[in-house]
């Protein structure tokens, strides 16, 4: 176990979960691949906490902040799914582009 | 101060949990109408029954719902000391016991989702609902039990009560704390998760070890529930002349014994109903509770 | 030793059930695959001497999978996957995106001079956290604390149908709130 394995997970995480959020068409799997993302990013926060910076709480705050964008990016992902279901019946990414330029 | 027990305890804390859960759904049988078995009958019946089996279940997620919930239970249990002796008396053992509390809600979910069933569907979304309105006064008021105590240590909030207890001088968390324990077990006035109206909810479906996994669950769940009160909030081991680990005993049937009675006494409560409550009566005084014993604490 | 047997078995625990969120067809599969993957990382912080945060991160994500599973059942057309079909857009230029990243992260990983280890950890790793948020990173932790409120506004105000008009009438003077479900506090 070392610095370099502990962000090797991380990236792993990261990658994994951003095919996932590229390539899913339905809204509810692309957030999990956000979600995904978002563990990578704890793992990272976490792992330079351990073996870089101990002495200082930052690290351990990233992770706080981490968690904490896990939650709001569901709450509020979930509610924009449900305004745009009971609006138009859209479920699916393709169909929800009237912000495109 | 609470110390970390020995490595034999860990086959023991299932033993004397069990025991103590088989002990209460005895005495419930026995309080029922005339007609109800006992566990013992219960399981040798259902160990012989001939199993259920629905269409297109997924069988993959029901049985790591029915197993998670008595796993569940149990490894809350780690943090629960008997006398003033935990399995393992970890630093965060408040945030620990929550957590493992949190399972279940998966757990009865995905019992809930397995068999492929509608009713035992209702049973799961049923509980979700429940646990949204219990657990954030809930959280609040075990908040403020670690609060009183200065510590997420469960055995430093059992060293702050040698004098007077929590129950005492928090009212509030603690009845909030029944009321939740009484929902994370789905028992009593919130048994709707497993409701007769919906032909068992949850459990509607479930035949055999699953069901003897499920129900025993849930009280093995309710005796947990019963169990952490007593460090929380009822001084753990302290007490006069007996012994910690009698005191322990004591306490938890005394709570248990409530739980069961209020089962006889209160009518089921929808959970749409008691969500209101929740958010609007419950969280407020839970806050304002906090609010107080954070106050005694900044001044003494 | 034990510790790095657990991160390893740990580690592609992870990454395995967090690929296989993808590719399960039945949602509630997925979303439990997900928080699989969620726990072991949660576990991964344990072992790196993070134990409150571990913790915290079961009990958020065991409660946010729960919920999240009730909303990808009723937002896919085929939640249970009983009749398995892909939904995927893009699959070869995300897999060359994804891969391309990948390696240029572990290029990063291994070429990056890392700094050396600066202090120790302190006795209370919690209560160093404690400190930390009610004293140098206050205005973080109010930043938090704003964005989970304003969540918590925004997201009622986006998926709700129902306003207070629907409920107190145009002029908000109804004796009791017009509601489809009955009971509760007040009514």
């Amino acid at each position: 176990m070392s610095l370099e394995v502990v962000m090797l997970l991380a990236a792993a995480l990261l990658c994994a979960g951003l095919f996932g959020a590229l390539t899913q068409q339905s809204i509810v799997m692309l957030m999990m691949g956000l979600e995904l993302m978002l563990g990578g990013v704890i793992v990272a926060a976490a792992g330079a906490w351990h073996y870089i910076a101990p002495g200082s709480a930052d690290g351990q705050v990233i992770v706080i902040v981490a968690v904490t964008a896990m939650a709001l990016e569901m709450a509020m992902g979930f509610a924009i799914v449900t305004a745009l279901f009971r609006k138009r019946e859209i479920d699916m990414t393709d169909m929800a582009a009237e912000l495109k330029g | 101060m609470a110390e970390s027990a020995s490595l034999w305890s860990i086959l023991a804390l299932p033993l004397v949990l069990g025991a103590f859960a088989v002990g209460a759904a005895t005495v419930d049988a026995r309080l029922g109408p005339g007609s109800v078995p006992g566990p013992g009958r219960e399981v040798l019946r259902l160990l012989v029954q001939q199993r259920r089996v629905t269409n297109a279940a997924d069988q993959l997620l029901l049985r790591l719902g029915v197993t998670l919930l008595p796993v569940a239970a149990v490894l809350a249990a780690v943090v629960v000391p008997f006398g003033f002796t935990a399995l393992s008396d970890l630093p965060d053992g408040i945030v620990w016991f929550n957590a493992m509390e949190a399972l279940a809600w998966a757990a009865v979910w995905l019992a809930g989702w397995g068999p492929n069933s509608a009713l035992s569907m209702i049973g799961g979304y049923r509980f979700l609902a429940q646990g949204l309105a219990y657990e954030i006064p809930h959280m609040l008021a075990i908040t403020t039990a670690a609060l009183g105590a200065e510590s997420l240590r469960v055995g430093a909030v059992v060293d702050a009560q040698s004098g007077l207890w929590f129950a005492v001088w928090m009212p509030v968390a603690f009845v909030i704390y029944l009321a939740s324990a009484l929902a994370m077990a789905f028992w009593g006035p919130f048994d709707q998760p497993v409701g007769s109206d919906v032909a068992g909810g949850a459990a509607a479906e479930l035949s055999g070890v699953d069901r003897i996994l499920f129900l025993g669950g849930r009280w093995l769940l309710l005796t947990v529930a019963a169990a952490a009160a007593v460090p929380l909030f009822l001084g753990g081991g302290h007490g006069p002349l007996l012994p910690g680990w009698a005191w322990t005993l004591i306490k938890t049937a005394a709570v248990l014994a409530l739980l069961l009675w209020v089962r006889r006494r209160l009518p089921v409560l929808r959970m749409d109903r008691y969500m209101e409550v929740a958010w609007v009566a419950l969280t407020p005084l839970a806050i304002v509770q906090a609010l107080v014993v954070a106050l005694v604490v900044l001044g003494r | 030793m034990l510790s790095d047997g657990a991160f390893y078995v740990l580690s592609v625990l992870a990454v395995a059930s967090g690929g296989l969120v993808f590719v399960f067809d039945s949602m509630a599969r997925a979303t439990f695959s997900l928080l699989t993957s969620l726990l072991c990382v949660a576990g991964v912080v344990i072992l790196l001497g993070l134990d409150y945060l571990g913790i915290v991160i079961v009990l958020m994500m065991t409660i946010e999978m729960a919920i999240m599973a009730v909303f990808m059942i009723m937002y896919m057309m085929n939640p249970a996957g009983l009749m398995p079909m892909t939904m995927v857009h893009n699959a070869k230029g995300a897999g060359l995106i994804c891969g391309v990243l990948f390696a240029l992260l572990v290029a990063g990983i291994f070429l990056a001079p890392w700094p050396a280890i600066k202090g120790r950890p302190p006795e209370d790793v919690t209560m160093d956290l404690g400190l930390s948020l009610m004293g140098p990173q206050m205005l973080t932790m109010m930043t938090l604390g704003m964005a989970l409120f304003a969540t918590i506004v925004s997201s009622v105000v986006l998926a709700t149908r129902r306003g207070r008009y629907d409920r107190l009438g145009d002029d908000l003077d109804a004796e009791a709130a017009d509601d489809p479900v009955r009971g509760g506090v007040g009514r």
